[in-house]
Protein backbone atom coordinates (compact mmCIF):
# COMPACT_ATOMS: atom_id res chain seq x y z
CA UNK A 1 0.00 0.00 0.00
CA UNK A 2 1.17 3.65 -0.80
CA UNK A 3 2.77 5.89 1.73
CA UNK A 4 0.12 8.27 0.99
CA UNK A 5 -3.63 8.05 0.16
CA UNK A 6 -4.62 7.69 -3.38
CA UNK A 7 -7.90 8.46 -4.81
CA UNK A 8 -7.98 5.02 -7.04
CA UNK A 9 -6.43 1.69 -6.94
CA UNK A 10 -3.96 1.63 -9.72
CA UNK A 11 -0.52 -0.04 -9.03
CA UNK A 12 2.93 1.98 -9.78
CA UNK A 13 2.48 5.21 -11.44
CA UNK A 14 -0.79 4.95 -12.82
CA UNK A 15 -2.20 5.27 -9.67
CA UNK A 16 0.16 8.16 -8.89
CA UNK A 17 -0.74 9.75 -12.29
CA UNK A 18 -4.49 9.43 -11.96
CA UNK A 19 -4.09 10.81 -8.36
CA UNK A 20 -2.71 14.02 -9.33
CA UNK A 21 -3.23 15.21 -12.63
CA UNK A 22 -1.60 18.52 -12.57
CA UNK A 23 1.28 17.16 -12.48
CA UNK A 24 0.75 13.91 -14.10
CA UNK A 25 -0.03 16.12 -17.66
CA UNK A 26 3.85 17.29 -18.06
CA UNK A 27 5.38 14.25 -16.91
CA UNK A 28 2.84 11.87 -19.78
CA UNK A 29 3.27 14.90 -22.61
CA UNK A 30 7.38 14.46 -21.96
CA UNK A 31 7.46 10.46 -21.94
CA UNK A 32 5.12 10.59 -25.19
CA UNK A 33 7.48 12.92 -26.85
CA UNK A 34 10.40 10.88 -25.82
CA UNK A 35 9.64 7.80 -25.98
CA UNK A 36 7.14 7.76 -28.90
CA UNK A 37 7.96 10.99 -30.58
CA UNK A 38 9.29 11.60 -34.02
CA UNK A 39 12.55 10.12 -33.31
CA UNK A 40 15.90 8.60 -35.43
CA UNK A 41 15.97 5.83 -32.58
CA UNK A 42 13.28 3.06 -32.88
CA UNK A 43 10.58 2.96 -30.28
CA UNK A 44 12.10 -0.37 -29.14
CA UNK A 45 15.69 1.21 -28.36
CA UNK A 46 13.69 4.15 -26.48
CA UNK A 47 12.49 1.21 -24.13
CA UNK A 48 15.42 -0.37 -23.86
CA UNK A 49 17.33 3.41 -22.05
CA UNK A 50 14.08 3.34 -19.98
CA UNK A 51 14.65 -0.97 -19.16
CA UNK A 52 18.32 -0.61 -18.09
CA UNK A 53 17.65 2.48 -16.09
CA UNK A 54 14.89 1.39 -14.11
CA UNK A 55 16.74 -2.06 -13.55
CA UNK A 56 20.27 -0.48 -12.44
CA UNK A 57 17.41 1.57 -10.23
CA UNK A 58 16.02 -2.08 -8.85
CA UNK A 59 12.64 -0.27 -9.32
CA UNK A 60 10.50 -3.59 -10.07
CA UNK A 61 7.51 -2.18 -11.45
CA UNK A 62 9.01 0.18 -13.91
CA UNK A 63 11.54 -2.65 -14.92
CA UNK A 64 8.59 -5.21 -15.51
CA UNK A 65 6.71 -2.64 -17.03
CA UNK A 66 8.87 -1.55 -19.77
CA UNK A 67 10.69 -4.93 -20.54
CA UNK A 68 7.09 -6.47 -21.04
CA UNK A 69 7.05 -3.09 -23.60
CA UNK A 70 10.40 -4.39 -25.36
CA UNK A 71 9.14 -7.67 -25.60
CA UNK A 72 5.39 -6.41 -26.97
CA UNK A 73 7.75 -4.71 -29.52
CA UNK A 74 9.52 -7.91 -30.29
CA UNK A 75 12.34 -8.13 -28.22
CA UNK A 76 13.36 -11.48 -26.50
CA UNK A 77 13.90 -12.22 -23.05
CA UNK A 78 17.45 -13.25 -24.10
CA UNK A 79 17.85 -8.99 -25.19
CA UNK A 80 16.66 -8.20 -21.83
CA UNK A 81 19.10 -10.46 -20.13
CA UNK A 82 21.85 -9.59 -21.93
CA UNK A 83 21.30 -6.05 -21.57
CA UNK A 84 21.08 -6.37 -18.28
CA UNK A 85 24.06 -8.26 -17.06
CA UNK A 86 26.39 -8.40 -20.50
CA UNK A 87 25.65 -5.13 -22.28
CA UNK A 88 28.72 -6.15 -24.42
CA UNK A 89 27.36 -9.13 -25.62
CA UNK A 90 23.69 -7.93 -26.37
CA UNK A 91 22.21 -8.32 -29.90
CA UNK A 92 22.59 -4.32 -30.37
CA UNK A 93 24.38 -2.03 -33.16
CA UNK A 94 27.41 -0.64 -31.35
CA UNK A 95 25.43 2.50 -31.37
CA UNK A 96 22.99 1.48 -28.56
CA UNK A 97 25.29 -0.44 -26.63
CA UNK A 98 26.95 2.85 -26.36
CA UNK A 99 23.67 4.54 -26.08
CA UNK A 100 22.69 2.14 -23.20
CA UNK A 101 25.95 2.85 -21.55
CA UNK A 102 25.46 6.00 -21.17
CA UNK A 103 22.29 5.98 -19.98
CA UNK A 104 23.52 3.70 -17.41
CA UNK A 105 26.31 6.19 -15.61
CA UNK A 106 23.69 8.70 -15.92
CA UNK A 107 21.56 6.47 -13.92
CA UNK A 108 24.60 6.79 -11.41
CA UNK A 109 25.29 10.58 -11.79
CA UNK A 110 25.05 13.16 -14.53
CA UNK A 111 28.80 13.54 -13.59
CA UNK A 112 29.31 10.15 -14.11
CA UNK A 113 28.71 10.78 -17.94
CA UNK A 114 32.55 11.03 -19.06
CA UNK A 115 33.97 12.14 -22.42
CA UNK A 116 34.65 8.88 -23.50
CA UNK A 117 31.03 7.69 -23.11
CA UNK A 118 30.65 10.29 -25.85
CA UNK A 119 33.37 9.84 -28.04
CA UNK A 120 32.79 6.20 -28.41
CA UNK A 121 28.20 6.82 -29.28
CA UNK A 122 29.44 9.24 -31.87
CA UNK A 123 32.05 6.95 -33.63
CA UNK A 124 29.41 4.69 -33.95
CA UNK A 125 27.16 7.22 -35.23
CA UNK A 126 25.11 8.61 -32.71
CA UNK A 127 23.70 12.24 -33.38
CA UNK A 128 23.94 15.05 -31.07
CA UNK A 129 20.15 14.39 -31.23
CA UNK A 130 20.40 10.51 -29.74
CA UNK A 131 22.57 11.63 -27.46
CA UNK A 132 20.60 14.21 -25.71
CA UNK A 133 17.11 12.26 -26.32
CA UNK A 134 19.37 9.17 -24.41
CA UNK A 135 20.42 11.59 -21.29
CA UNK A 136 17.10 12.62 -20.52
CA UNK A 137 15.45 9.35 -20.87
CA UNK A 138 17.62 8.11 -18.40
CA UNK A 139 17.30 10.96 -16.29
CA UNK A 140 13.47 10.98 -16.98
CA UNK A 141 13.18 7.00 -14.92
CA UNK A 142 15.44 8.37 -12.52
CA UNK A 143 12.59 10.52 -12.02
CA UNK A 144 9.84 7.78 -12.24
CA UNK A 145 11.45 5.23 -10.37
CA UNK A 146 12.07 6.98 -7.34
CA UNK A 147 8.76 8.75 -7.45
CA UNK A 148 6.99 5.23 -7.94
CA UNK A 149 9.27 3.50 -5.00
CA UNK A 150 9.66 7.05 -2.87
CA UNK A 151 5.54 6.37 -2.49
CA UNK A 152 5.64 2.75 -1.52
CA UNK A 153 3.16 2.20 -4.77
CA UNK A 154 1.34 -1.37 -5.00
CA UNK A 155 3.89 -3.52 -7.48
CA UNK A 156 1.83 -6.55 -8.98
CA UNK A 157 3.50 -9.72 -9.08
CA UNK A 158 1.00 -11.29 -11.56
CA UNK A 159 2.76 -11.08 -15.30
CA UNK A 160 -0.27 -10.94 -17.30
CA UNK A 161 -0.57 -7.23 -15.83
CA UNK A 162 2.28 -6.00 -17.18
CA UNK A 163 1.30 -7.71 -20.34
CA UNK A 164 -1.82 -5.78 -20.51
CA UNK A 165 0.13 -2.57 -19.47
CA UNK A 166 2.36 -3.26 -22.15
CA UNK A 167 0.11 -3.75 -24.90
CA UNK A 168 -1.78 -0.21 -23.89
CA UNK A 169 1.54 1.59 -23.89
CA UNK A 170 2.58 -0.10 -27.56
CA UNK A 171 -0.98 0.64 -29.29
CA UNK A 172 -1.88 3.94 -27.14
CA UNK A 173 1.41 5.47 -25.97
CA UNK A 174 2.00 7.28 -22.83
CA UNK A 175 -0.75 10.04 -22.98
CA UNK A 176 -3.69 9.63 -20.59
CA UNK A 177 -6.42 6.28 -21.05
CA UNK A 178 -9.40 8.63 -19.70
CA UNK A 179 -11.48 5.80 -17.36
CA UNK A 180 -10.18 3.17 -19.69
CA UNK A 181 -7.69 1.82 -16.94
CA UNK A 182 -10.08 1.01 -14.52
CA UNK A 183 -12.83 -0.30 -16.63
CA UNK A 184 -10.36 -2.48 -18.19
CA UNK A 185 -9.39 -3.81 -15.16
CA UNK A 186 -5.98 -2.72 -14.25
CA UNK A 187 -6.63 -1.91 -10.49
CA UNK A 188 -7.73 -5.74 -10.09
CA UNK A 189 -4.31 -7.45 -10.83
CA UNK A 190 -2.66 -9.41 -7.51
CA UNK B 1 32.24 22.72 -22.97
CA UNK B 2 28.60 20.69 -23.40
CA UNK B 3 29.57 17.58 -24.95
CA UNK B 4 26.51 18.13 -27.79
CA UNK B 5 26.63 21.08 -30.22
CA UNK B 6 23.57 22.86 -27.70
CA UNK B 7 23.92 25.50 -30.70
CA UNK B 8 23.55 28.01 -28.48
CA UNK B 9 25.99 29.54 -25.43
CA UNK B 10 23.12 29.34 -22.48
CA UNK B 11 24.50 28.00 -19.08
CA UNK B 12 22.99 24.79 -17.50
CA UNK B 13 19.83 23.61 -17.91
CA UNK B 14 18.65 26.45 -20.10
CA UNK B 15 21.20 25.14 -23.18
CA UNK B 16 19.57 21.65 -23.81
CA UNK B 17 15.82 23.21 -23.02
CA UNK B 18 16.78 25.62 -25.79
CA UNK B 19 18.41 22.77 -27.92
CA UNK B 20 15.23 20.95 -28.19
CA UNK B 21 12.20 23.04 -26.64
CA UNK B 22 9.45 20.65 -27.65
CA UNK B 23 10.77 18.94 -24.28
CA UNK B 24 12.51 22.30 -22.95
CA UNK B 25 8.87 23.46 -22.74
CA UNK B 26 7.49 20.24 -20.64
CA UNK B 27 10.46 20.55 -18.35
CA UNK B 28 9.38 24.15 -17.38
CA UNK B 29 5.69 23.14 -17.01
CA UNK B 30 6.51 20.81 -14.55
CA UNK B 31 9.39 23.10 -12.73
CA UNK B 32 6.09 25.96 -12.32
CA UNK B 33 3.85 23.10 -11.18
CA UNK B 34 6.12 22.14 -8.39
CA UNK B 35 8.12 25.35 -7.20
CA UNK B 36 6.01 28.22 -8.12
CA UNK B 37 2.64 27.51 -8.58
CA UNK B 38 0.67 28.84 -5.20
CA UNK B 39 -1.67 26.21 -5.39
CA UNK B 40 -0.26 24.25 -2.72
CA UNK B 41 0.36 24.45 1.16
CA UNK B 42 4.09 24.36 0.99
CA UNK B 43 5.66 27.67 0.64
CA UNK B 44 7.41 28.77 -2.53
CA UNK B 45 10.85 28.77 -0.47
CA UNK B 46 10.26 25.73 1.11
CA UNK B 47 10.01 23.89 -2.33
CA UNK B 48 13.07 25.16 -3.92
CA UNK B 49 14.46 24.50 -0.43
CA UNK B 50 14.14 20.78 -1.55
CA UNK B 51 15.28 21.70 -4.75
CA UNK B 52 18.35 22.89 -3.72
CA UNK B 53 19.18 20.43 -0.84
CA UNK B 54 18.85 17.13 -3.78
CA UNK B 55 20.90 19.21 -6.15
CA UNK B 56 23.66 19.67 -3.63
CA UNK B 57 23.26 16.10 -2.84
CA UNK B 58 23.67 15.16 -6.79
CA UNK B 59 26.52 17.58 -6.47
CA UNK B 60 25.06 19.21 -9.24
CA UNK B 61 26.64 23.09 -8.97
CA UNK B 62 24.22 24.80 -11.42
CA UNK B 63 20.96 23.74 -9.59
CA UNK B 64 21.89 23.69 -6.14
CA UNK B 65 22.97 27.80 -7.02
CA UNK B 66 19.72 28.73 -9.13
CA UNK B 67 17.46 27.11 -6.46
CA UNK B 68 19.46 28.01 -3.43
CA UNK B 69 19.27 31.46 -4.45
CA UNK B 70 15.78 31.28 -5.05
CA UNK B 71 15.30 29.68 -1.63
CA UNK B 72 17.58 32.43 -0.26
CA UNK B 73 15.23 34.93 -2.07
CA UNK B 74 11.90 33.93 -0.59
CA UNK B 75 12.72 33.48 2.94
CA UNK B 76 14.41 37.04 2.98
CA UNK B 77 17.74 35.46 4.25
CA UNK B 78 21.61 35.64 3.99
CA UNK B 79 22.90 32.64 1.34
CA UNK B 80 24.82 31.53 4.46
CA UNK B 81 21.66 30.32 5.79
CA UNK B 82 20.87 27.83 2.22
CA UNK B 83 24.38 26.39 2.87
CA UNK B 84 23.60 26.03 6.79
CA UNK B 85 20.56 23.54 5.59
CA UNK B 86 22.26 21.95 2.90
CA UNK B 87 25.36 21.42 5.16
CA UNK B 88 23.51 19.93 8.16
CA UNK B 89 19.36 20.46 7.92
CA UNK B 90 18.82 18.69 10.96
CA UNK B 91 21.20 21.69 13.08
CA UNK B 92 19.53 24.17 10.81
CA UNK B 93 17.14 26.69 12.17
CA UNK B 94 14.06 25.14 10.58
CA UNK B 95 10.99 23.69 11.03
CA UNK B 96 10.80 20.18 12.29
CA UNK B 97 8.07 20.40 9.82
CA UNK B 98 10.66 20.67 6.80
CA UNK B 99 13.49 18.87 8.34
CA UNK B 100 11.31 15.49 8.32
CA UNK B 101 10.71 16.69 4.47
CA UNK B 102 14.05 17.07 3.69
CA UNK B 103 14.99 13.81 5.52
CA UNK B 104 12.16 12.40 3.13
CA UNK B 105 14.01 13.97 0.02
CA UNK B 106 17.55 13.20 1.06
CA UNK B 107 16.35 9.19 0.46
CA UNK B 108 15.04 9.77 -2.59
CA UNK B 109 17.68 11.15 -3.55
CA UNK B 110 19.90 7.84 -3.21
CA UNK B 111 17.37 5.96 -4.46
CA UNK B 112 13.14 5.85 -3.81
CA UNK B 113 13.42 2.20 -2.10
CA UNK B 114 14.83 3.85 0.85
CA UNK B 115 11.85 6.28 2.00
CA UNK B 116 10.94 4.45 5.29
CA UNK B 117 7.78 4.25 7.08
CA UNK B 118 9.21 6.03 10.27
CA UNK B 119 10.58 8.68 7.53
CA UNK B 120 6.50 9.28 6.72
CA UNK B 121 5.16 8.71 9.73
CA UNK B 122 7.73 11.73 11.32
CA UNK B 123 6.44 13.89 7.97
CA UNK B 124 2.91 13.06 9.48
CA UNK B 125 3.72 13.86 12.69
CA UNK B 126 4.91 16.81 12.43
CA UNK B 127 1.83 18.41 10.53
CA UNK B 128 2.52 17.23 7.06
CA UNK B 129 -0.29 16.65 4.64
CA UNK B 130 -0.47 13.55 2.13
CA UNK B 131 -0.30 16.19 -0.42
CA UNK B 132 2.89 18.09 0.78
CA UNK B 133 4.42 14.58 0.93
CA UNK B 134 3.39 13.58 -2.41
CA UNK B 135 5.60 17.32 -3.42
CA UNK B 136 8.13 16.67 -1.78
CA UNK B 137 8.94 13.35 -2.97
CA UNK B 138 8.03 14.44 -6.70
CA UNK B 139 10.22 17.70 -6.46
CA UNK B 140 13.42 15.60 -5.35
CA UNK B 141 12.79 12.93 -7.85
CA UNK B 142 12.29 15.37 -10.32
CA UNK B 143 15.34 17.27 -9.18
CA UNK B 144 17.18 13.91 -9.67
CA UNK B 145 16.14 14.41 -13.44
CA UNK B 146 16.67 17.78 -13.75
CA UNK B 147 20.24 17.04 -11.90
CA UNK B 148 20.99 14.54 -14.69
CA UNK B 149 20.35 16.26 -17.83
CA UNK B 150 22.62 19.20 -16.65
CA UNK B 151 25.59 17.09 -15.88
CA UNK B 152 24.44 14.55 -17.89
CA UNK B 153 25.47 16.61 -21.17
CA UNK B 154 27.91 18.72 -19.20
CA UNK B 155 26.51 21.89 -19.66
CA UNK B 156 28.61 25.37 -18.16
CA UNK B 157 27.67 27.05 -15.11
CA UNK B 158 28.57 30.59 -13.94
CA UNK B 159 31.03 30.36 -11.37
CA UNK B 160 30.11 33.39 -9.76
CA UNK B 161 27.18 32.87 -6.86
CA UNK B 162 26.02 36.26 -7.17
CA UNK B 163 25.19 35.70 -10.85
CA UNK B 164 22.22 33.20 -9.31
CA UNK B 165 21.41 35.71 -6.67
CA UNK B 166 20.70 38.48 -9.33
CA UNK B 167 18.69 36.53 -11.17
CA UNK B 168 16.20 34.71 -8.18
CA UNK B 169 13.93 37.98 -8.16
CA UNK B 170 13.05 38.31 -11.71
CA UNK B 171 12.57 34.22 -11.88
CA UNK B 172 10.31 34.55 -8.70
CA UNK B 173 8.07 37.19 -10.53
CA UNK B 174 7.70 35.55 -14.00
CA UNK B 175 7.62 31.47 -13.07
CA UNK B 176 9.37 29.01 -14.32
CA UNK B 177 6.44 28.59 -17.95
CA UNK B 178 7.48 32.17 -18.48
CA UNK B 179 11.11 31.84 -18.89
CA UNK B 180 10.86 31.56 -22.22
CA UNK B 181 13.61 29.62 -24.31
CA UNK B 182 14.86 32.19 -26.42
CA UNK B 183 18.66 32.13 -27.28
Amino acid sequence: MAYIQLNNKLPGITGLLENRLDTAAPIRALTQILLRGENTLTEMERELLATIVSHKNQCRYCTNAHAATVLALGGTPELLDKVYHDLENAPVSEKMKALLEIASQVQENGKAVRPEHIARAKKAGASDREIHDSVLIAALFCLYNRYVDGLGTYCPQDPAYYQKLASRLVTHGYDRPKNEMARQGEENFK
Amino acid sequence: MAYIDLQNDLPGIRGPMVYRPETGTILNELAEILLHDDNNTLSRGDREMIGAYVSSENDCFFCQHVHGAMAQHYYQSEMSFIDSIKKDYQTADISEKLKTLLAIAGSVQKSGKLVTQEQIDAAKLQGASDREIHDTVLIAAAFCMFNRYVDGLNTWAPKERQVYIDRAAMRARDGYSQSGLQK
